[in-house]
């Protein structure tokens, strides 16, 4: 009972959030929306029974994805509505009408494939936790070390691209200094 | 009861709303908000499939693409901020330079 009340408040809240984001004109609200949503997210995921993706959710999103791009924000005007003109309505029409019936072959997917079998069942008096931990550290090792080096090879990225033109405004104001000199 | 089909229909809308938002945006940082909204609807399709299957592939297909996301924020992120300071916009329509 509490199940279906708590899906049907988390599903509202969630797609009135994310219709902010994709319909607001204010960029502050969009990220506000934003940030909403994914806490909204992460009920669906303890009503489901991955507490740890749950807790995941909630640090990873609201707190890493949400303090960058409030980060990012800080570099770009966000005072003022963002002004867009749409083009090509009829490429814009075609796409609609495309991922459509991808969505509707995707929900009808698993009406037609019955003999979907578990990989790897769910142990019995294990926790969510503790069995996450035992499949993510035997069956998915590699993946696991792959992102640990995607994150490190990401935030290498990171600190390099957004600190390039920090270096170039040294240079230049050294040049401006060597010019002050010689003169 | 809630079943899985009602999850897999929430998922699709909520796809649905981050591909308007792809389709509909101009402005790249909207741009990766909508991409944020289309990676977390495909989690909460995983994680209801590996409930009703009993089957803890789905959790870890989520939990890799978390990690994938917070990646590409870091990235994209980046690179905007250098388009940013060298452009002064980040719409769309700065980035037709290619255009032969």
């Amino acid at each position: 009972m509490y199940e279906i009340i708590a899906f049907y408040i988390f599903s509202a809240l969630t797609i009135g959030m994310f219709t902010i984001v994709v319909l607001s004109k204010n960029a502050l609200y969009a990220m506000s929306a934003l940030a909403g949503g994914m806490i909204f997210i992460s009920g669906f995921f303890f009503i489901l029974g991955a507490e740890f993706l749950g807790v995941v959710q909630i640090t990873v999103y609201s707190g890493a994805v949400m303090a960058l791009y409030a980060f990012g924000m800080m570099f770009f005007d966000t005072t003022r509505d963002v002004k867009e003109n749409i083009k090509n309505k009829k490429i814009a029409y075609t796409l609609s009408i495309l991922s459509a019936i991808l969505i509707l072959a995707i929900l009808c997917a698993p009406f037609f494939s019955g003999a979907i079998q578990a990989n790897y069942p769910s142990l019995q008096n294990t926790g969510n936790i503790q069995m996450i931990g035992l499949v993510l550290f035997t069956k998915y090792l590699v993946p696991f070390e792959l992102a640990a080096i995607m994150l490190l090879v990401a935030m290498i990225a990171g600190i390099v691209l957004a600190s390039k033109k920090m270096d170039l405004e040294e240079e230049m104001s050294e040049e401006c200094d060597v010019v002050k000199e010689v003169k | 009861m809630i079943t899985l089909t009602h999850y897999l229909v929430l998922t699709g809308i909520l796809f649905s709303i981050g591909l308007v938002g792809v389709m509909r945006r101009t402005n790249l940082l909207m741009l990766f908000f909508s991409t944020e909204i289309l990676l977390n609807a495909v989690n909460v399709g995983f994680v209801a499939v590996s409930k009703y299957y009993g089957d803890l592939s789905g959790q870890m297909f989520s939990f890799f693409i978390i990690a994938v996301a917070a990646s590409e924020v870091a990235v994209g992120l980046g690179l905007l901020i250098l388009w940013y300071k060298r452009n002064g916009s980040i719409d769309l329509n700065s980035l037709q330079m290619m255009k032969g």
